[in-house]
């Protein structure tokens, strides 16, 4: 049977280094198993997230030779074994011990979104929505909070964007950016994954509420350059820049900076210029 | 002793899949302060794993359902030794959890005219399953998830239970730690509801991710809860065979329900061969009926394919015995062959089917993505081109926590039990998609009384020697010089006698031998030896992950002795009859001895009503 070499980072806060390891190469086999063998055989206390395996659940991501994957869905057959495969955290979120990070400030934004709130039900309970109309928000939905996409935007990764929430939602932007080199406290941006959680309530054709003011001045939509980082690492294979983001900076811009869209709320009303908007086609499917 | 934090809640949800999220915003509803402990992060239970869909009698696709039908459907697939009370409940209020969820922003595929679109599924008379393709508990848990974030309730994330805390009878509260640090917290609560889930992690092939391993059914257990039905653990006929790393991984009944067929090496459909004799008015005649049903000809029956999870899986396990299997120990699961040209051709009406899959690649991969994605990814195989090999594999268990059927409290007052760790509804199997239904109308009511009941009781005491001693048994494997064993090696070796001995096909020798093994096996779990500190440890979680595993392990072994017959997932190669006369009308319980053995009993099942009589003779 064919052995590879591991170097899996080992380490906490307080800082850490790559050992090696190795492991029995089976035929199909994905990087989770090597992990798991590793822990089985040589370090029992060797610290990772999984729990499908199957890729529903984005638990085990962390980066591959450099690449941010899902450990269970990267085959070894993928990977040159003639050198050691390296194996690390992913890098936006502060490190809990050894794979684990500390995503918790994800949830925090998770829940400055409004949830969905409908409009009323037909006669009879229920609502009517076309699958056409759907299409677009399933989508979005197929998302399985693995945070890959979070951990390759550069506006979090490189200018760690990662403002306390719950203090931007205040209106004062205060604590520490992990690994932050200035004292000026962060910023917030949502990031990819919020994006598209916003975009999927928007895009709802039974939502009532709006979430433009809070992507415009919390999450702060502006920031995206898209770069297209996101979609190129999404597991589910979203279109998250071209689907979401871009279809979503289109509605602030209209919401905010165009006047020919403020003279004509002005003159029709809001509602109706929403819900013309919604009817705008996807860019790119 | 080491300190801990303390929380109060008056009702305490440990498990947030879908049961427990649904349990712990009821919960909230009745304006109760409520804690929700979950083993991983939040919105990564084992219910995103769920795929085919949830069932519920909303009748959108065919207007002739009704909870009546489901109800029977429910009853026959259990081999009616269900508790009639909870399949009654479950039937009647599954299509409103179902709208429910619509309401508070699920996306469910459509029908034509804009409803909840409905599928096949083995078992179920009419197309039954609410879904999302085949990503339904995702679509599932994310719903609640995202509801439930706003309703007030405390989220404890990576957090296990490792005792439940009682004064004199009643429960009091809950004590665990966090994986992150390692410390401890306690929690007192008046009411405390199991979600836990199932018990697959005691089996080598399964489904199953790390987080089933019976702490639910372990804690209830030595709490003095009962358990029910334990003999009853659900093989799913699909599960992934190639290659051996993926061994187990899911795949869904809904490749079948959407005209997937199963076939020998011989290229037979064998299913055809063996229908049993109180399904054969609901079986198709031949292929060309059952594909019509798939594609919803109401005239039609479904096919064989589509028969209960414990028949089908028993007929892949003979095809595999007799020689008849595919290169790698399953049997080939095929819907590439709705893609060949001549697909219909040996149907009287061809064109009927090809009118409805006018673009056959397409059709599969929007019902069926996750299949598609898995196969691609995980297996090199493209479901459009080639047949899938599939095989047997654990997937869920029907006994469970024994509970009153209408407020989900199980015998000690103030312990709740919802969802897979809780039994009764499924009696002796389980149909595809009343899972997910059960979650969502059983966790509500388990929350909707654990609530009422945290209102009328003030808090129990708790003593310390109880926290004392679950802190110093967690410890206890951290701090063992003569420790010599390796958790996972024992995890293993458990797994190894479970599949081999009590698994898929059961004879009284093998479990008495398992029986013996699971003993040395304990005395094992009692050497392990955590390494190093703490801090996020999964060696040092296992080692207490033992224990619950041990428990359930020997309760399903010795249920399943008892048992001496045939019936729904049990399936005794020594008494390979199912004997009515004898035991189809009880149940198994198992419950801990004061002495702290396992001990055993029979329960008879509670009479059905007339009423309900009628409706099972009326759908026969």
């Amino acid at each position: 049977m064919p052995q590879a070499t591991f170097k899996v980072y080992r380490g906490d806060r307080s800082g850490g280094e790559f050992k090696d390891y190795s492991a029995d190469i089976s035929e199909g086999m994905v990087v989770l198993d090597a992990i798991h063998q590793i822990q089985a055989t040589q370090a029992p206390d060797l610290a990772c997230r999984w729990n499908c395996k199957a890729g529903k659940c984005g638990s085990c991501s962390a980066e591959i030779n450099g690449k941010p994957r899902l450990m269970c869905m990267t085959r070894m057959e993928t990977i040159p074994i003639d050198q050691p495969v390296t194996i690390q955290p992913v890098k936006t979120f502060p490190l809990i011990k050894d794979l684990v990070t500390d995503v918790s400030w994800n949830y925090k934004i998770n829940k400055m979104i409004p949830p969905f709130r409908p409009k009323p039900p037909e006669a009879d309970g229920t609502w009517r929505m076309a699958q056409e109309e759907v299409d677009r928000v399933q989508e979005f939905r197929k998302c399985i909070e693995c945070f890959l996409c979070q951990d390759v935007c550069h506006i979090l990764r490189d200018h760690h964007m990662l403002g306390d929430p719950e203090a931007a939602a205040a209106g004062t932007a205060t604590g520490t950016a992990p690994g932050a080199e200035t004292e000026a406290p962060p910023e917030t941006f949502g990031g990819p994954r919020f994006m598209i959680r916003v975009a999927s309530l928007e895009m709802h054709p039974l939502d009532t509420d709006d979430r433009l003011p809070l992507l415009k001045d919390k999450l702060n939509i502006g920031l995206c350059n898209i770069t297209k980082c996101c979609t190129e690492v999404c597991p589910e294979h979203i279109k998250i820049t071209d689907n979401g983001i871009i279809p979503l900076k289109e509605r602030v811009v209209d919401e905010f900076y165009d006047p020919v869209m403020w003279l004509w709320r002005k003159i029709f009303g809001r509602k109706d210029e929403r819900k013309t908007l919604q009817q705008l086609p996807v860019v790119a499917k | 002793m080491d300190s801990y934090e303390t929380h109060e809640h008056d009702v305490l949800v440990i498990g947030a899949g879908g049961a427990g999220l649904r349990a712990a915003i009821e919960a909230s509803a009745g304006g109760v302060s409520v804690g929700l402990v979950c083993k991983s992060l939040l919105g990564k239970a084992h219910t995103v794993m769920a795929e085919g869909g949830i069932a519920a009698a909303l009748a959108n696709v065919d207007e002739r359902d009704s909870w009546k039908v489901h109800f029977a459907d429910t009853m026959r697939g259990g081999q009616y030794v269900n508790n009639w009370r909870m399949a009654e409940l479950h039937a009647k209020e599954a299509p409103d959890r179902v709208r429910e969820l619509e309401a508070w922003g699920a996306v469910f595929d459509r029908t034509r005219d804009g409803r909840i679109l409905q599928r096949n599924f083995g078992g179920h008379r009419y197309p039954r399953l609410a879904h999302v393709g085949d990503r339904t508990g995702l679509e599932m848990i994310r719903t609640l998830q995202d509801h439930g974030i706003h309703q007030g309730m405390s989220v404890y994330m990576e957090c296990t239970i490792i005792a439940l805390l009682k004064d004199g009878d009643r429960i009091a509260g809950a004590f665990g730690y966090y994986r992150e640090k390692g410390r401890f917290v306690l929690f007192r609560a008046k009411a405390i509801v199991l979600a836990t889930g199932g018990v697959g992690k005691a089996f080598k092939i399964t489904s199953n991710s790390w987080e089933y391993t019976g702490d639910g059914h372990s804690l209830a257990y030595r709490a003095g809860a009962e358990l029910l039905d334990m003999e009853f653990v659900q093989f799913h006929p699909t599960g992934m065979v190639w290659p051996p790393s993926v061994r187990g991984i899911l795949v869904t009944e809904g490749v079948r329900g959407e005209g997937g067929i199963l076939t020998n090496s011989k290229g037979e459909r064998f299913m055809y061969g063996d229908i049993p004799d109180n399904y054969k008015n609901q079986t198709a005649k031949n292929p060309e009926e059952g594909m019509r049903y798939c594609l919803g000809d109401k005239n039609c029956n479904r096919p064989a394919e589509l028969l209960t999870r414990d028949h089908v899986a028993r007929c892949i396990r003979r095809e595999v015995r007799e020689g008849r299997g595919s290169p790698h120990g399953g049997v080939f699961l095929d819907v590439s062959w709705l893609t060949h040209s001549d697909a219909f051709k040996d149907f009287k009406d061809p064109a009927w089917c090809k009118e409805r899959i006018t673009n056959p690649v397409e059709h599969i991969k929007k019902k069926l993505p996750s299949m598609y994605h898995q196969f691609k990814e995980l297996g090199g195989i493209d479901i459009t081109k080639e047949p899938m090999e599939v095989g047997p594999t654990t997937h869920y268990v029907m006994g469970g926590i024994r509970v009153d059927a209408d407020s989900q409290m199980s015998r000690v007052p103030g312990l709740f039990a919802c969802g897979e760790c809780a039994a009764g509804i499924n009696g002796a199997n389980r149909l595809g998609g009343n899972s997910l239904s059960d979650l969502l109308v059983l966790g509500k009511r388990a929350g909707e009384y654990a609530a009422r009941y945290a209102k009328e009781k003030s808090a129990g005491q708790i003593h310390n020697d109880q926290i004392e001693a679950a802190a110093r048994w967690a410890l206890s494997f951290m701090d063992q010089p003569a420790g010599d064993e390796n958790p996972y090696k024992v995890q293993q070796d458990l797994q190894e006698i479970m599949q081999d001995l009590v698994g898929i096909v059961r004879v009284e020798a093998e479990m008495q031998k398992a029986l013996g093994e699971i003993e040395k096996l304990k005395d094992r779990a009692r050497r392990v030896k955590a390494v190093g500190n703490r801090e996020y440890n999964p060696g040092w979680h296992t080692c207490m992950d033992l224990l619950n595993l041990m428990t359930v392990s020997e309760a399903i072994a010795k249920a399943a002795i008892e048992r001496k017959e045939s019936r729904g997932a049990q399936f005794r190669d020594d008494f390979p009859a199912k004997n009515d006369a004898e035991y189809g009308k009880k149940n198994t319980i198992i419950s801990q001895a004061g002495d702290g053995t396992m001990q055993f009993r029979w329960e008879p099942l509670p009479e059905m009503p007339d009423y309900l009589k009628q409706v099972i003779e009326d759908q026969k």
